[in-house]
């Protein structure tokens, strides 16, 4: 089945400093992709840039075909039927994307007005039918409500009904939850899985908390410092993590049940993307780094079907995670 | 068990807000008869969603505001009253850890002068001794005294936040109340931020309030675990007990919202409404109006923390005695 969306050796650079170095990513149609990694490590820039939403000094190359279609760098015309039609994005803070001074219906209306063919009352009971679709209650009465007298679910349970105003075949859902408390969270995951079933949506799933991705995604990428470290299916990612890094992340995760463990937390901090280190970029944190590791950057290869792995390492580490020492 | 060290007895606080411009004000209960006694060295977990009031319950734990009914003891004595000599003798041997490591420090002074504020400020040591105290918690917190030249923003987060650490440690202090304090910090800074105070709590007899809204992090560092509801503790217990075996229906609901991995979502109770507001809070059971297993009684009477079994405490009419077969609906 040919992807939906296709990534391919995508970088951007801010002032000359890299900060993603050659992603490669796919997406099928209808997949739910997770994509973890700590700050900086590039997750949200390679979607902005993928949808030309990165400011003008941003240095960006690769490409990104949407349906085939190379979107990269296409004319801003073409690029508004993109952007909130076939791919929309949600974002960590909803209040701060909504207008404070217009009512949602004002709001609502005005995406349906630029991305579906409506006009008059069918924009006015689309606006409604969305609002019911994400579980806003009494409806008809809040489509004249201000943001602000909404609570912070409610507020993200908007912005969705917005992104679902042109109808996407991609949402792309950056940290939707982070902002928002547990309970909540839940609610919002739940809203957001209904709605990729009945819409057969793709989607992707920015989160820097390993669980929330783990229970939402069919496959998971790993990023670390502008690169894709381990793509896999998320149940094999979270079982048997083979890139050091991600056994780290999932290591460095407290367990909510079973004996306490000492946390094994990943030594250092992740490093400047100015001053990046010779070869691979997480070979300064590695405890399994050996002198190869520091002479070339690792690519992305394939370790069983559909999982891949950028690490020269990756069957010491796998043995070391076995408990049979490595060597 | 030791004897407690801190031992708050039925605190409230009430704050006073204005609904719009002409509106009446009204009180605002954030915290309503909280009682807690925290054995020396162990550590008290406060969990709860935003506007529960943990954070003003470690703010009047710690004497940072005094509480408008209740009282704090702190190592068998009262709290003294705020601005007195005697309060200033106590809070030296309390400190606080905030979320925001960079809003806390000061980014125009290096971070080992920082570190000796609180020497300088209650007058402890020669200025040598401090200089050597600031070098020897900066080793402390496994940082070099290079950091310490250093200002805040040439630090990451998690060299702040240790930074932050030290300086609450520099005048020996037997409590610390972390609030949120490795929330803003990514996972894998996290665990070490989580590990650092672990040992420093070990080698230095620490007792601990660690108030987070993350359960994993809160089981990871804490012997009891308090969960708060709309300025309430509706159920305490020891911590690994609590998390495998939560009886009130609220637990119940925030440990299965918190995502696992392996884990589908299907089993997953989520709550219908939206987090309480503490200015509206609902009559009877706060949590009654998004409560799953809600009756008549819980819309009407307040339940009381009552022992249920083993050091258990849970406030729910649903859930009386040690041989509540509770669990079942959940």
């Amino acid at each position: 089945m040919a992807p939906l969306v296709s990534i391919e050796g995508l970088s951007v650079a801010f002032n000359g400093v890299p900060v993603l170095r050659g992603v490669d990513l796919a997406l099928g149609k209808g997949e739910a992709l997770g994509l973890v990694g700590e700050s900086g490590s590039g997750k949200s820039v390679t979607w902005l840039a993928a949808l030309g939403l990165l400011p003008r000094h941003a240095k960006i190359s690769g490409s990104v075909r949407l349906d085939g279609r190379e979107i990269l760098g296409a004319p801003a015309s073409e690029l508004d039927q993109v952007r909130g039609g076939r791919v929309a994005m949600i974002f960590q803070d909803p209040a701060s994307a909504l207008n404070p001074v217009l009512t949602i219906r004002k709001q609502l209306c005005e995406a349906l007005v630029l991305h579906r063919d409506l006009s008059g009352e069918a924009v006015k009971a689309e606006a409604l039918r969305l609002l019911n679709l994400v579980g806003i209650p009494d409806a008809t009465r809040r489509l004249s409500a201000y943001p602000h007298e909404f609570s912070g679910g409610q507020v993200q349970r908007i912005m969705i009904a917005m992104a679902l105003a042109g109808n996407p075949d991609l949402l792309i859902a950056d940290e939707p939850t982070t902002a928002l408390d547990a309970t909540i969270q839940a609610q919002i995951l739940e809203l957001l899985s209904t709605i990729r079933r009945e819409m057969s949506m793709a989607m992707v799933l920015i989160s820097h908390d390993l669980g929330v991705v783990a229970e939402n995604c069919d496959r998971v990428a790993v990023m670390y410092a502008g690169r894709i470290v381990e793509q896999a299916p998320a149940n094999q990612l979270f079982a048997d993590p083979v890139h050091p890094y991600a056994q780290g992340l999932i290591g460095a995760l407290p367990p909510l049940d079973g004996p306490r463990r000492r946390l094994t937390a990943i030594p250092g901090t992740v490093p400047d993307p100015a001053h990046m280190p010779d070869g691979c970029a997480f070979a300064p944190r590695c405890a399994l780094a050996a002198e190869p590791c520091r002479l070339a950057v690792p690519t992305l290869a394939p370790i069983a079907d559909d999982r891949t792995v950028a690490c020269i390492r990756a069957e010491a580490s796998r043995r070391a995670l076995l408990g049979i020492a490595a060597e | 068990m030791s004897a407690p060290l801190v031992e708050v007895s039925s605190i409230s606080r009430s704050y006073s807000m204005r609904s719009g411009m002409f509106g009446r004000s009204t009180a605002v209960h954030a915290v309503d008869a909280v009682s807690l006694s925290i054995p020396k060295g162990e550590t008290l977990g406060l969990v709860g969603e935003s506007g529960s009031g943990k954070s003003t319950t470690g703010r009047v734990v710690l004497g940072l505001e005094p509480p408008d009914r209740g009282e704090v003891c702190f190592g068998g004595k009262p709290m003294a009253a705020p601005g007195t000599q005697a309060w200033r003798a106590q809070r030296a041997r309390m400190q606080m850890i905030f979320q925001d490591p960079l809003g806390a420090l000061d980014r125009r002074l290096p971070v080992a002068t920082q570190i000796r504020e609180p020497l300088d400020i209650h007058g402890l040591g020669t200025p040598a001794e401090r200089e050597d105290r600031a070098r020897e918690l900066l080793r402390a917190v496994e940082l070099t005294p290079a950091h310490g030249a250093r200002y805040p923003g040439a630090l990451s987060g998690g060299q702040r936040q240790r930074i932050v650490l030290a300086r609450a440690l520099a005048t020996k202090p037997d409590f610390l109340v972390c609030d949120e304090p490795v929330s803003a910090l990514d996972v894998s800074i996290q665990a070490q931020v989580v590990n650092l105070l672990a040992d420093l709590q070990a080698q230095l007899g620490l007792t601990l309030v660690f108030i987070s809204h993350d359960l994993r992090v809160v089981r990871q560092i804490s012997n009891i675990v308090a969960v708060m509801y709309l300025g309430r503790i509706v159920e305490i217990g020891s911590a690994d007990d609590l998390f495998a075996r939560p009886e009130h229906p609220y637990t119940q609901a925030l440990v299965s919202a918190s995502p696992a991995p392996g884990r589908r979502s299907a089993s997953r109770i989520v709550l219908a409404g939206d987090p309480p507001n503490p200015a509206a809070r609902p009559s009877g059971c706060a949590f009654h109006p998004r409560c799953p297993r809600a009756i008549a009684r819980c819309a009407s009477e307040v339940p009381t923390l009552s022992l249920v079994g083993g050091d258990r405490q849970v406030a729910c009419h649903l859930v009386t005695g040690p041989q509540a077969e509770t669990r079942d609906a959940a």
